[in-house]
């Protein structure tokens, strides 16, 4: 049946905004319930770099251990504390979106840093966690990395990709693979050189800075070995600072 | 005056089908076996291969596109007297489109892990040609009811093969039937796993002998 033009094009548009009104109502209902997901997921990657989450299935248990036993703080590329963004709004460490700093220079980017502590109550920082940002083999890869209150041996770390080979490059976020960085160390002497990822699989002798590789995933190995090393720069000043100031600290 | 007894009962016949009339049920049944989306029409192939590499993510997709089929055939079922045949295509587009997205939202905000795994291909049941298929070869030009049958027909057609693919892919490439350990629950820990399966030749591989095996029971051959 052919029909009049004015037909059609009344039709597209009742069709256009019957459709357009559904999505944006969903997308305003649904906006807290995702946000509230995206919150919990950055949480229990931070966390899961330094403790074992995997007991707490609750959601607001592991909010509420987060609030308990995180400290955030947001540093630029001389370690120095930032708390407004340009136009004054403050800067939230959690909502600092890694992916779309790394656009920018790495000299203008913000760096959260989470401090983490075993016991609530007390002011000891017990380990020290880093976000960071790279390119795997396929598309981005990203990290939290934490180091224990000496901010040079390796506590834990929490790896994530986008879309590297199942089996292959996707191991960085396997147990396996992350337990292999645990106990490693980022400097020699005064100076970073961070912990890198060897070739090959089942290697023996391996210094403190050097981890077994995944076999098959040399690349993805690669892109997780410069993204630490440029991060880990990127956090030196930083690590620096609280190093200086920990003796105090310690001496106490 | 016996004709025209007839011809009432007819009439009331055919307003009244049953619910589960033979017609109906064939509706359904067709495009589990011997119409199959997948394994008989080859359609939906990009999705079978790239969803199925674990079962858990493989069993919400097909949740997710059998909902999106059976919806956009119900709406365009019931439109279909409305919608101008020039922009029809678009149409359909826009309301699968549409219930995908809407699909997408609710899987992040309640499914955060799972919205992760499967997000991109979630997006794409859009491009899935079984759920266009169906709209234009069978929601254009029958009642709703028959569109909701034809929907999950269609739906469960696409459901069963990719669950069966993902089965063995995820058995023999990760070891584990939905994450849980098989192989180390029988007490052989040392099971090889095999690294084609989790890549995409291993579907290309399953779904072949599927579509063999299926096609050598059905007799059919393509012309």
């Amino acid at each position: 049946m052919q029909r009049s033009n004015t037909y059609i094009i009344l039709f597209s548009v009742a069709l256009t905004i019957v459709l357009g009104g559904l999505l944006s109502l969903a997308s305003v209902g649904l906006k807290p319930a995702q946000q509230k997901q995206v919150e919990l997921d950055t949480k229990k990657k931070i966390l899961g770099a330094v403790m074992d989450i995997s007991g707490y299935e609750d959601p607001n248990k592991i909010l509420s251990l987060y609030d308990e036993r995180v400290e955030s703080v947001v540093v630029d590329i001389n370690g120095d504390e930032v708390t407004t963004d340009e136009k004054g709004n403050p800067v939230v460490a959690e909502k600092v979106n890694i992916q779309k700093n790394y656009r920018f220079d790495a000299s203008e980017r913000l760096y959260p840093v989470f401090k983490f502590k075993n016991d609530p109550s007390s002011d000891q920082i017990d380990a020290y966690i880093f976000p960071m940002f790279g390119a795997g083999l396929w598309d981005w890869i990203s990290g939290y990395v934490a180091l224990e209150n000496d901010l040079n041996t390796v506590k834990g770390v929490a790896f994530d990709h986008k879309q590297e080979t199942p089996g292959l490059g996707a191991r960085i976020t396997s147990e396996e693979v992350k337990s292999r960085f645990v106990g490693k160390e980022i400097y020699e002497g005064s100076e970073l050189v961070s912990v890198s990822m060897v070739k090959g699989e089942g290697n023996s002798d391996l210094t403190d800075h050097q981890v077994d590789g995944m076999s098959g995933a040399t690349l993805t190995g690669k892109g997780l070995n410069d993204m630490l090393e440029n991060y880990l720069g990127y956090y030196q000043s930083y690590i620096n600072k609280v190093k200086s100031g920990n003796g105090k600290v310690a001496l106490n | 005056m016996s004709t025209e007894t007839a011809e009432v009962k007819e009439e009331v016949k055919k307003s009244s089908e049953a619910l589960f009339s033979k017609r109906r049920k064939r509706i359904v049944s067709d495009p589990l076996n011997e119409d199959n989306p997948i394994t008989v029409q080859v359609l939906g192939i990009c999705s079978a291969l790239a969803i199925t590499i674990k079962m858990e993510p493989t069993l919400v997709m097909s949740i997710a596109v059998i909902a999106v089929i059976v919806f956009s055939n119900l709406i365009i079922s019931l439109i279909r007297g409305l919608i101008p045949g020039r922009v029809r295509i678009i149409v359909q587009l826009a309301i699968i489109a549409t219930l995908v997205t809407l699909v997408s939202e609710v899987l992040k905000a309640y499914y955060f892990d799972m919205y992760k795994v499967l997000g991109a291909f979630v997006g794409l049941i859009i491009t899935n040609c079984i759920v266009m298929g169906r709209l234009e070869a069978f929601a254009m030009a029958n009642k709703p009811y028959d569109s909701i049958l034809d929907g999950l027909g269609s739906g469960f057609g696409y459901a069963w093969i990719i669950l069966v693919v993902a089965f063995f892919r995820e058995l023999f490439g990760s070891g584990s039937i939905m994450n849980f350990k098989v192989f180390e629950a029988i007490g052989w820990e040392s099971f090889p796993t095999n690294g084609l399966m989790v890549d995409s030749i291993g579907a290309f591989m399953v779904l072949g002998i599927l579509i063999w095996v299926q096609r050598s029971r059905t007799g059919y051959v393509e012309h």
